[in-house]
């Protein structure tokens, strides 16, 4: 099912069943090149595949946009222990909502992508880990997944290649931090998740410590058309180093938010005045948080940018998972700044002090300062604490609560001095002790 | 591998390769603050307070889990580092009460420490704290989790060091909390290992809290009275009065390992039932009587004995010291002119010297079962038994990856790292040591650790079995108490004089003595003989040194209240023969050291028999007990020195009839342990031998 | 404890989905869909996980406080989790919480006295682009408004 309508200007590659009838059906998905890419693959070495992705310069779509090609390459040949594909469905990035019209829409492009990454590195089990509120989503997997086996798409023996492959889901249970590739192996052998020290990465000690490739339901979902139309094609689509599509969710102020295909470097103002239909109400354009709640967010005037991750690094922000938010100038930053800080107060797993600490120090700090007992001094302390995260935490969680506060208190400092003195929220936005 | 140089505070550092910054900066005394790391443990890097400055890294690394590499460049002092530090502290200093004076770890908190050295003056957290209730898991810990900085040094000592596993994490983020291994309580090893490791006063003993402030007490260092293993403990002691055991100076063989025995079993010392009067026996009773008194009453009866040419016999301890024993037999026979002189033995040592006879070094020391590439253990519940050894089996399967090869009558903890474990019937363990064979010959060497399964011809049929091997193998003969070793080279025995040395004329055996119905005196020093036999001799005259009223004190004719091992001065030695120094931390009102007692009815029957000062007894077993001829200054500094008590033919058959191990378990020591509070209020909690782990 | 036989079904297969000896890997989706049917998390579930997943007890407990979804208290037959993170907190998210809130009668983490419905307000669910969003046990609900939303609290009702 689609939520939103499509966008004339979106370029559809991994979106491109998406409306088609029964679009999450093995024979719409035959009917329409699907497997193409799996028996072309078939026919080239691992090394040739690995290749062809590192060509199509396809970065990772889960938030650290690392080069997919590379990682794959990181996986050592042999080893005595069989290797494992990680898919990672456990989409929690606030603002982020694709990867779950990938796997509603469109299961088999994801899983023909599974099994062309499994024959790169050399494994033959893949692991869905799928976020646990998307419930619907481990059945329509699971679907897709029997209906692949039953077709012998998956299974021994696939189609008369003599490769094999089994893939299963496994359910999350509610924690953004399982998201977090070292914290996801945690929480797939059964514990908390609390991620690893890094080196050993995943690669070569992964799940069950045995060499492990982890890589975005998005990212996995674009490998067949890489390898089906070339890695030319694909990398053509971006920027150099930034090939392909992105998924961008808007959301926020706009007329029509929704999720939508763009090449990788479209520019942002164009997504929020074309795409996204324009700001609602004729309203002014506050802030745009680029890519999830992670990164740092914009102001207006930094808005005219092409979305690609070398740009979005360039002025100190990120593309992350895709999650545009968009703010119009009535949004109370210090409301935003709070609510961001809740949710990482929230998901902090605990085990390192500065983050566990830090997050909910803030937390505290600006909801006293929302609900009017602000102090000046806060305002620098604000800023202070958050650094005194940044950079010190045992994983980036850390960083991705401080990141948006600092740029927050930097760019936004009115909208604190507006709150000080007892003062009630100038936007209007009652003191609301909600999330305890 | 050559070592690494490196540049720590612009000092030239070498280190082996793999060592941590943290450890490097160590070696050249710069000290870098942690608290999640612990040496020996796995690291965590979850404090973040090991921060520095590496030259070429953007970010400030953590110290304790980065690898010195070659040309590193290290600041611990920059001022990005201290400012990371100050926010650190200032970090955990929002959830933690500043309660100092009234928390039970003030003035020895590391927090406490860190913050006076590298925190801020003020907190700039105006916020609410969380509030948690204290909570009690077991008799002996207690958990406050305000105080908790979630620095998982008990949770990971109570799985690797002591490989119960019985805390755990739970919840997330701030409310992060640690947990024991039953909801609300737990049910464990109740060593004290987490209470003792944890760096702040969120874990806490039942013992000693709220009891005293640590510089109140002063402390002495001796050697736990409990089990063989022979762990160096430090007393805390105030008033007269022991307040706490711990080892945290890591000091003696055992660095920071105590057992619950060790830790908190100190409490039978001050048990309302102690001795602390002389006892005679007037009209059928007991009755208190003046020292005066009860010495010359024995004094006499054994002049009068002696006098007729009257039967003696003496069975003595395995809890007193070398001196004591030494005396003991000494007094027994010159003073008394008996043979007849025995203790309840654990483990076959006389033929495990005999079968090694020619060899050296074939004894193992408590370092070997660290260090040694394999162990096999035969037919003992080590973690139960022998906890110490236990710890350093599995330290060494931690740390140097060791082969590890059980045989034993039921499911022990030690099977969870062994390369091999066999479950054999009692009796056939050397069958089934023989299957091991193959791979054990396959081994660069071993050590063969075995309880009192194997005796008598069995001891001569495993040495010949470890010969055969042709590869390295060492030996411990496990037996029960903490100077068991010690009663035994010390020639309580009816067969072997000091050292081994036989006598001429053998006098009777444990068995005999108590069989024996025209027996005219018999003292009983430290132990507790007729709690499970009877005494034959209805005429005989008893003496018994005494902390308690035993079975066998009740019995008594005279009854001396004896001093304890922590109230007196001396040596032990140990289950691998490791001597070491117990140091009187306190003295118990009315009670005396039993070399005292022996001294003194000796004088008062009129022989002279030596100085009974423990350090001339001492001079005298150094010049003539085999092997005790040991170094003095080790022995003096606190240290062990082990002995090789005899090196040739052992001329007597060991009586393998008369040895049994008392089987005590994690929660029971013997008689001590019957009036120690601590063991007694865990006693429901523990399986016994052989249950395996409990739930 | 045993479950229905689908749930039987899907343990079963569950724990063979992982490496041989891994069948801790199962514990943390044993809970949830055990805690679907059984209405909670209770002791004697953990206990019963821990024998299946072959773990201790305590190896599940911790596992229990960590994820969010999984709970040692009742829920409502309805658990009704509004998402106030950021794109549904410019669009309306906090006060649609605020009024699901009076509509029920209850707050955050808490269960009617029928036992009915349960409230809870959750980070992000994924829904960004259709915010504010809502989930009603594992149906989610775009665009929700107040009115949206006692309309589908009350044919909830009236079905019960
Ligand atoms: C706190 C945190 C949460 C994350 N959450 C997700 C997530 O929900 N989904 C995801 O694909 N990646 C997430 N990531 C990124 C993963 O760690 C990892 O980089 C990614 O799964 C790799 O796949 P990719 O290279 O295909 O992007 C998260 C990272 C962090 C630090
Ligand atoms: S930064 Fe530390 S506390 Fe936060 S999620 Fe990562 S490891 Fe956990
Ligand atoms: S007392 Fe010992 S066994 Fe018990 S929890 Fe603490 S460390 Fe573990
Ligand atoms: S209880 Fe003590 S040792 Fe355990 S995590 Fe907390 S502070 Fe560390
Ligand atoms: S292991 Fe033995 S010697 Fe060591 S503390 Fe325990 S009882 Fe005492
Ligand atoms: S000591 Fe290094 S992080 Fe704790
Ligand atoms: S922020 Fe509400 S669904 Fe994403």
């Amino acid at each position: 099912m689609l939520y939103n309508d499509p966008h004339p200007l979106e370029v559809k590659i991994v979106t491109k069943r998406f409306g088609l009838p029964n679009s999450a059906s093995l024979d719409t998905y035959l009917a329409t090149d699907g497997f193409k890419a799996f028996f072309k693959a078939m026919e080239m070495t691992p090394e040739q595949i690995i290749e062809e992705v590192k060509l199509s310069a396809l970065r990772g779509r889960g938030g650290a946009g690392f080069p997919a090609g590379l990682k794959w390459s990181f996986v050592p040949r042999n080893s005595p222990l069989p290797k494992y594909v990680i898919i990672n469905a456990d989409e929690s990035e606030p603002g982020t909502c694709k990867d779950r019209l990938l796997m509603e829409n469109d299961p088999h492009q994801l899983l023909e992508g599974i099994l062309i990454a499994g024959r790169a590195i050399g494994a033959h089990k893949g692991y869905i880990y799928i976020r646990g509120e998307y419930r619907y989503l481990i059945e329509a997997m699971d679907r897709a997944i029997s209906e692949a086996y039953a077709r012998g798409y998956l299974g021994k023996n696939i189609q008369d290649t003599g490769f094999d492959f089994d893939i299963y889901t496994h359910s999350g249970a509610g924690a953004y931090e399982c998201g977090e590739e070292t914290a996801l192996l945690d929480s797939i052998e059964g514990k908390r998740g609390i991620p690893r020290m890094k080196p050993p990465f995943p690669a070569v000690v992964g799940a069950w410590q045995a060499p492990t490739l982890i890589n975005n339901v998005e990212t996995l979902s674009a490998v067949p058309a890489i390898i089906r139309d070339g890695a030319a094609a694909f990398a053509a689509l971006g920027p150099p180093k930034n090939g392909g599509t992105r998924m961008i969710c808007l959301s926020g102020h706009i007329n029509k938010p929704g999720v939508y295909e763009l090449p990788v470097g479209f520019n942002l103002l164009r997504m929020i005045y074309e795409v996204g239909g324009g700001m609602r109400n004729g309203k002014k354009l506050k802030a745009v948080v680029p890519g999830g709640s992670s990164c740092p967010l914009l102001k207006a005037e930094e808005c005219d940018i092409p979305m690609d991750f070398d740009t979005l690094a360039k002025v100190k922000s990120m593309l992350g998972s895709g999650g545009t938010v968009v703010l119009d100038e009535d949004t109370c930053m210090v409301r935003f700044a709070l609510r961001i800080m809740k949710f990482y107060a929230h998901e902090s797993c605990g085990w390192c002090i500065p983050c566990r600490e830090g997050t909910t120090w803030l937390k505290k700090m600006l909801q006293r300062f929302h609900d009017g007992g602000g102090q000046k001094s806060d305002i620098p302390l604000i800023g202070e604490l958050s650094k005194n995260m940044l950079g010190r935490t045992f994983c980036a969680l850390g960083d991705a609560a401080a990141m948006p506060t600092i740029s927050i208190v930097e760019k936004f400092p009115e909208d604190f001095e507006a709150h000080l003195n007892g003062r009630p929220c100038p936007y209007a936005h009652a003191a609301e002790p909600v999330f305890a | 591998m050559s070592d690494i140089n490196l540049t720590i505070d612009g000092q030239a550092v070498k280190a082996a390769p793999g060592t941590l910054v943290i450890n490097a900066a160590k070696q050249v005394g710069i000290e870098i603050p942690s608290f999640c790391y612990y040496d020996g443990l796995q690291s965590v890097a979850a404090c973040r307070m090991c921060l520095v400055e590496i030259e070429k890294t953007p970010k400030l690394q953590v110290a304790c889990t980065t690898p010195v590499a070659e040309g590193m460049v290290v600041r611990t002092e920059s001022p990005t580092v201290r400012e990371a530090r100050k926010g650190t502290i200032e970090f955990l200093l929002t959830n933690h009460p500043l309660d100092c004076p009234v928390c039970d770890k003030g003035g020895e908190c590391e927090l406490q420490d860190m913050t006076f050295r590298y925190g801020a003056g003020e907190s700039r957290f105006v916020e609410q704290k969380l509030h948690v209730d204290e909570q009690q898991w077991s008799p002996v810990v207690f958990f406050d989790a305000p105080r908790c900085i979630l620095c998982y040094r008990c949770v990971r000592v109570c799985d690797e060091g002591m490989g119960v596993n019985a805390l755990g994490v739970i919840n997330r983020g701030a409310h992060a909390e640690i947990a024991p291994n039953h909801f609300d309580h737990l049910e464990c090893d109740e060593c004290g290992m987490c209470i003792d490791i944890c760096p702040v006063g969120a874990l806490t003993s039942g013992m000693y809290r709220y009891k005293t402030r640590p510089w109140e007490m002063h402390h002495v260092g001796t050697i736990c009275t409990h089990c063989s293993n022979g762990c160096k403990t430090t007393l805390g002691v105030r008033n007269n009065q022991i307040i706490r055991g711990n080892n945290r100076d890591q000091s003696g063989i055992n660095g920071e390992f105590l057992c619950i025995k060790g830790r908190y079993a100190f409490d039978f010392v001050h048990s309302p039932e102690r001795l602390q009067s002389p006892m005679l026996r007037k009209n059928g009773a007991l009755e208190p009587v003046s020292w005066a008194e009860a010495l010359s009453a024995v004094a006499q009866k054994l002049k009068e004995v002696k006098a007729r040419g009257g039967k003696f016999a003496v069975i003595g301890s395995n809890h007193t010291t070398n001196e004591e024993n030494y005396y003991l037999q000494k007094f027994a026979r010159e003073a008394l002119g008996t043979a007849s002189i025995d203790h309840h033995r654990t483990g076959d040592v006389p033929t495990l010297l005999d079968a090694l006879s020619g060899k050296t070094g074939a004894l193992a020391t408590t370092d070997d079962l660290y260090n040694r590439k394999a162990i096999l253990v035969i037919g003992s519940d080590l973690s139960q038994q022998h906890p110490f050894l236990a710890f350093q089996i599995r330290a060494n399967y931690r740390h140097h990856n060791a082969h590890i090869y059980t045989v034993t009558a039921g499911p022990v903890r030690e099977q969870k790292q062994a390369v091999r474990s066999i479950m054999t019937i009692p009796g056939q363990e050397l069958e089934d040591v023989e299957s091991l064979r193959d791979q054990l010959k396959a081994e660069p060497e071993l050590v063969i650790v075995f309880g009192d399964a194997i005796k008598g011809d069995g001891v001569h049929k495993l040495v010949a079995f470890g010969d055969s091997l042709g590869i390295p193998v060492k030996y411990v003969c496990l037996v029960d108490y903490s100077n068991s070793r010690g009663a035994s080279d010390m020639g309580l025995s009816p067969r072997l004089g000091p050292g081994y040395r036989p006598v001429s004329e053998p006098g009777l055996a444990y068995d005999e003595i108590l069989a024996a119905a025209d027996l005219d005196v018999f003292w009983v020093v430290g132990a507790n003989p007729l709690k499970q036999n009877a005494l034959a001799s209805e005429k005989a005259f008893v003496v018994v040194n005494e902390m308690f009223l035993t079975e066998t004190a009740l019995r008594a004719d005279v009854v001396f209240p004896a001093a304890s091992a922590y109230e007196k001065n001396g040596t032990v030695t140990n289950v691998c023969g490791e001597v070491q120094r117990l140091k009187a931390g306190l003295q118990v009102m009315g009670t005396k050291p039993d070399l005292e007692i022996i001294g003194l009815v000796s004088k008062e029957m009129g022989i002279n028999i030596g100085i009974w000062t423990h350090d001339k007894v001492f001079d005298e077993i150094r010049t003539s007990v085999h092997g005790y001829n040991i170094p003095l200054p080790i022995v003096a500094s606190g240290g062990a020195a082990q002995t090789t008590p005899v090196n040739g033919h052992v001329p007597a058959s060991s009586r393998p009839d008369l040895i049994q191990s008392s089987r005590d378990t994690l929660f029971t020591s013997g008689s001590l342990g019957r009036y120690s509070k601590t063991l007694s209020s865990v006693l429901e909690a523990p399986g016994g031998l052989y249950s395996g782990e409990r739930p | 404890m045993t479950f229905s036989p689908e749930l039987e079904a899907r343990f079963a297969k569950m724990l063979e989905s992982y490496p041989p000896g891994r069948t801790r890997s199962a514990v943390v989706p044993m809970l949830l869909y055990a805690q679907d049917e059984v209405g909670h998390i209770s002791h004697e579930l953990i206990e019963e996980v821990a024998r299946r997943c072959k773990v201790t007890p305590l190896q599940v407990d911790e596992v229990v406080g960590y994820y969010s979804m999984l709970h040692k208290k009742p829920q409502g037959k309805v658990h009704v989790q509004v998402c106030t993170n950021i794109s549904c907190l410019i669009d309306g998210g906090e006060e649609l919480f605020q009024h699901a809130s009076k509509t029920l009668g209850i707050g955050n983490k808490e269960t009617t006295p029928d036992g009915q419905f349960s409230l809870e307000e959750v980070e992000c669910i994924g829904a960004c682009s259709w915010a504010p969003a809502i989930q009603m046990n594992y149906d989610f609900h775009h665009h929700v408004t107040p009115e949206k939303l006692d309309k589908l609290i009350d044919e909830l009702r009236r079905k019960q």
